[in-house]
């Protein structure tokens, strides 16, 4: 819509929201409902992300506040973990497939693929294509349509594509994690904290979320076990200043890679959003942002690609970092933001230990959803 | 939250709206298409399932009203079986025989329950009540600091014991209950560490939590944006522990939110809170028939006129509507009422709790972004020319465009639109005269909804 057409159009909808009010609270007097009405008198006072003056202090030492046990070190493959919820599927699919296809067998088909949270309108389309091709070929094996299935979703990843983590050539490798509350973004720094520095490099951490409470003594705690050292503030500093603080100390040690953890922050908070862009902006003023990653919860649902293209917007993803599979969720989505939005999955989570942290294989993941 | 579920019904009835008699096969088409919108919306595929079945069965056994179209017959149905699974009003905590009541929270990584129960706790206190919140996550690193942050915040104490070990949460919540007894606490709220519905060791360790504080609430934590997993997580909470409600968060961020039906389906058991953002005091009950009538497209006019009490000063109001009615409203009091407005929460948000306002060709965050120009345009106006807008000429407009760094066009319009609105509103308080202003078609307010 341009730009010229809002104002009419925004003054009307502001006027009309205030007839709106002003009739309802004119009549507050006599027609209150006190059942409607009882209401918590909680709201009044809210809390706000103070701004704080910002800390210039650095403070490279890993802050640690307590020790936490890490798992002890049980790898099941990822196959293994989603056995549970695989075995469901194969069964419910053999039973689909099992019979001669009719329009009932598709359904399930679909719903399989719905399941997994693929999204009901890619789900359809594959199912049509998948059709399309059984009566093409006149397939009738069970066991066919469901490697022909396999092969369909996979080809929905780009097989070719490379999914490694990159670094730039200058040092130090800046990689910004981003997402909405929750995902698992600390915990992912953590993991690829651990990681790297297993592989000998050296890491710094950029405690960029300075609204939770308490995030940056998480991410200590993770500088702790993997022997990365924590840029910090003081909370409810700017981002942008830590991330850039943190920028210039990787630099002038000489480190390898530096993360950047950033507030969990819903994509629809247009301010918070604004946030992280200027946290890459700052960035950028002295280097580069190699990777920006966005951490989806595999048990979300469809609104993944939205928090995608906003995030795209904002902080320019180059992939995504898919967790908490180890549970019953597939995180389908991913594989809709990678179709529709030419995102790769780069890394999956799989566990809660340090070492859970996959490189994403679409082979793999296809098998585990349906094999 | 829910806005794209209501468009799509919405959508669809529009089309109803505008047929005759339902015919058996217009019903198929009906229900096939809120069974896309559920799906849509992140309704676990089992409970559409249900649904939709519902609805039908509903539908062949519904007398036909002579008032009804049976559009209006469909969506009441609707609308009835949305209210069956969420439930008629609000549920409230438990009130517990003898305190502490305790309130053990629980759910998936990442789903918000140390917030939430930090939330809770300022809610309760501010209820008169005399709290403690007890830190039983003793896996995800510096969660007891996080808790003990917000304890602060919310002015509520904090029983942490950062040196236990990580696996004796249920001793660490069974003392903090000693504790709370001791002290003469009214309310202990556990937060527990996030676990995976599949995760044996884990779950069982929840359940040697609940046992230990044996809790008058069990509030499972459920995100708001989750997506067809929801059934299977409800089920297994369920499975391990004697759920009680569910706490709906991050509910302020999207247009979905279909676990709330998901869960309140699977569980059995009333969605009590619902988190609609990042403040300690984004808090709120959860009303299920305001959420029924949300998902219909019908808004949500009542948390709006609750928003609407909180912020805008009754006298004041009053005096606005006089000088709206005689078209006295001028852009000076358009900016005090935008100030107001404003605390209501992002004007998006507002908008979205309005019937029919969902349908608007606008993006949300366009509004919350465009606002600021516009009152940059009115701020850049001098008292005299707010007040009267008449002697806007050339000169001023210019002056005004650079002023606020829009165009001339900008002022223009707005000045014109300005204008437009103002009889407009005179003309639709007309009529009826000394009483109340009658609303646009389509706007009036719903209790009872009207169907």
């Amino acid at each position: 819509m341009p730009d010229g057409m809002l104002p009419e159009l925004l003054i009307a909808l502001g006027l009309v929201v205030l007839v709106v009010v002003v009739v309802f609270v004119a009549r507050r007097g006599s027609q209150r409902d006190a059942d409607v009405l009882d209401r918590p008198e909680t709201t009044k006072a809210p809390v706000t992300r103070t701004e704080v003056e910002p800390e210039t202090i650095v403070e490279p030492p890993p802050d640690v506040v307590e020790e936490v046990e890490v798992e002890p070190a049980l790898r099941p493959s990822l196959r293994e973990r989603l056995t549970k919820s695989r075995r469901f599927i194969t069964g419910r699919l053999a039973d689909a497939l099992g019979q001669t296809p009719d329009e009932e067998t598709w359904e399930d088909v679909e719903a399989v693929l719905i399941q997994a949270d693929i999204g009901v309108a890619t789900a359809t389309r594959i199912v049509d294509d998948l059709r399309e091709q059984v009566r093409e070929r006149k397939i009738k094996d069970p066991s066919e349509i469901m490697a022909l299935l396999n092969e369909e979703l996979v080809s929905l990843f780009d097989t070719e594509k490379p999914r490694d983590l990159t670094y730039s050539d200058d040092r130090p490798t800046v990689w910004l994690i981003v997402g909405v509350n929750g995902t698992g973004k600390t915990t992912t720094i953590g993991k690829l904290a651990s990681t790297l520095s297993r592989d000998g490099k050296s890491v710094a951490l950029a405690a960029a979320d300075t609204f939770r409470a308490a995030a940056d003594e998480q991410l200590g705690a993770w500088g702790e076990r993997s022997g990365a050292q924590l840029v910090k503030h003081q909370p409810g500093a700017d981002p942008g200043a830590v991330a850039f603080d943190a920028y210039k100390f990787a630099k002038a040690r000489e480190l390898d890679v530096l993360l950047v953890d950033t507030a969990g922050r819903l994509h629809t908070k247009t301010p918070l959003m604004d946030e992280l862009s200027k946290v890459r902006r700052v960035i950028e003023k002295e280097g580069t942002v190699q990777e920006s990653l966005l951490v989806i919860d595999a048990t979300g649902g469809q609104n993944g690609l939205n928090q995608a293209k906003e995030f795209a917007r904002a902080a320019g993803v180059t992939g995504v970092v898919l967790t908490k599979l180890d549970g019953t969720a597939k995180g389908g989505i991913a594989l809709t933001i990678e179709d529709d939005l030419d995102i790769p999955i780069k890394l999956i989570g799989v566990g809660e230990g340090i070492e859970d942290l996959e490189p994403f294989d679409p082979k793999a993941y296809v098998d585990a959803i349906l094999a | 939250m829910f806005d794209s579920l209501s468009n799509r019904l919405d959508d669809i009835f529009t089309r109803l709206k505008s047929r005759g008699r339902l015919s058996e096969k217009q019903v198929d088409e009906v229900l096939r298409e809120i069974r896309l919108a559920l799906l849509e919306a992140d309704v676990s595929l089992k409970v559409v399932k249900a649904f939709v079945k519902d609805v039908r069965e509903r539908a062949d056994g519904a007398e036909i009203h002579k008032s009804l179209t049976p559009a209006q017959q469909v969506i009441k149905i609707v609308n009835q079986a949305l209210i069956d699974i969420l439930g008629e009003a609000n549920v409230g905590l438990e009130v517990g025989s003898r305190p502490p009541r305790v309130i053990l929270m629980a759910g998936l990584q990442g789903s918000g329950k140390t917030t939430a129960s930090g939330k809770l706790a300022r809610l309760l206190k501010s209820q008169g009540r005399n709290p403690i919140l007890a830190a039983a996550d003793l896996r995800r690193p510096a969660a007891i600091r996080q808790l003990q942050l917000l304890g602060e915040q919310v002015g509520v104490p904090v029983h942490a014991e950062p040196d236990s070990p990580g696996h004796d949460a249920a001793g660490v919540a069974g003392r903090a209950l000693e504790y709370a007894r001791n002290e003469g606490y009214s309310d202990l709220i556990v937060d527990t560490a996030g676990r995976m519905h599949v995760d044996p060791e884990l779950m069982k360790e929840l359940g040697a939590v609940a046992h230990a504080v044996d809790p008058n609430e069990i509030l499972l934590v459920c995100d708001a944006m989750t997506g067809q997993d929801a059934v299977n997580v409800a089920e297994s909470f369920l499975e391990e522990v004697d759920v009680t409600g569910v706490v709906l968060t991050k509910l302020d961020g999207d247009a979905r939110g279909g676990a709330a039906l998901s869960m309140a389906f699977v569980t059995g058991r009333p969605i009590k809170f619902a988190g609609v953002g990042e403040k300690l005091g984004d808090l709120e009950p959860f009303h299920p028939d305001r959420m029924a009538s949300r998902i219909l497209g019908m808004g949500d006019v009542l948390t709006l006129i609750e928003k609407a009490e909180s912020v805008f000063d009754e006298a004041e109001a009053k005096k606005m509507e006089a000088k709206l009615r005689k078209a006295e409203f001028t852009f000076e009091d358009f900016l005090t009422q935008m100030q107001a407005l404003k605390k209501m929460g992002p004007m998006s948000q507002v908008l979205g709790m309005m019937p029919g306002m969902s349908k608007l060709p606008v993006a949300d965050d366009q509004i919350d972004n465009q606002m600021p120009r516009i009152e940059a345009i009115i701020r850049s106006m001098t008292i005299q020319e707010r007040n009267n807008p008449q002697v806007l000429n050339g000169s001023r407009r210019k002056r005004i465009a650079v002023g606020s760094g829009s165009s001339i066009q900008e002022v223009n319009k707005l000045v014109k639109q300005f204008d437009q609105v103002r009889k407009m509103m005179k003309a639709m308080s007309g009529g009826k005269g000394k009483g109340k202003m009658k609303l646009p078609k389509g706007m009036n307010p719903p209790p009872g909804m009207g169907f």
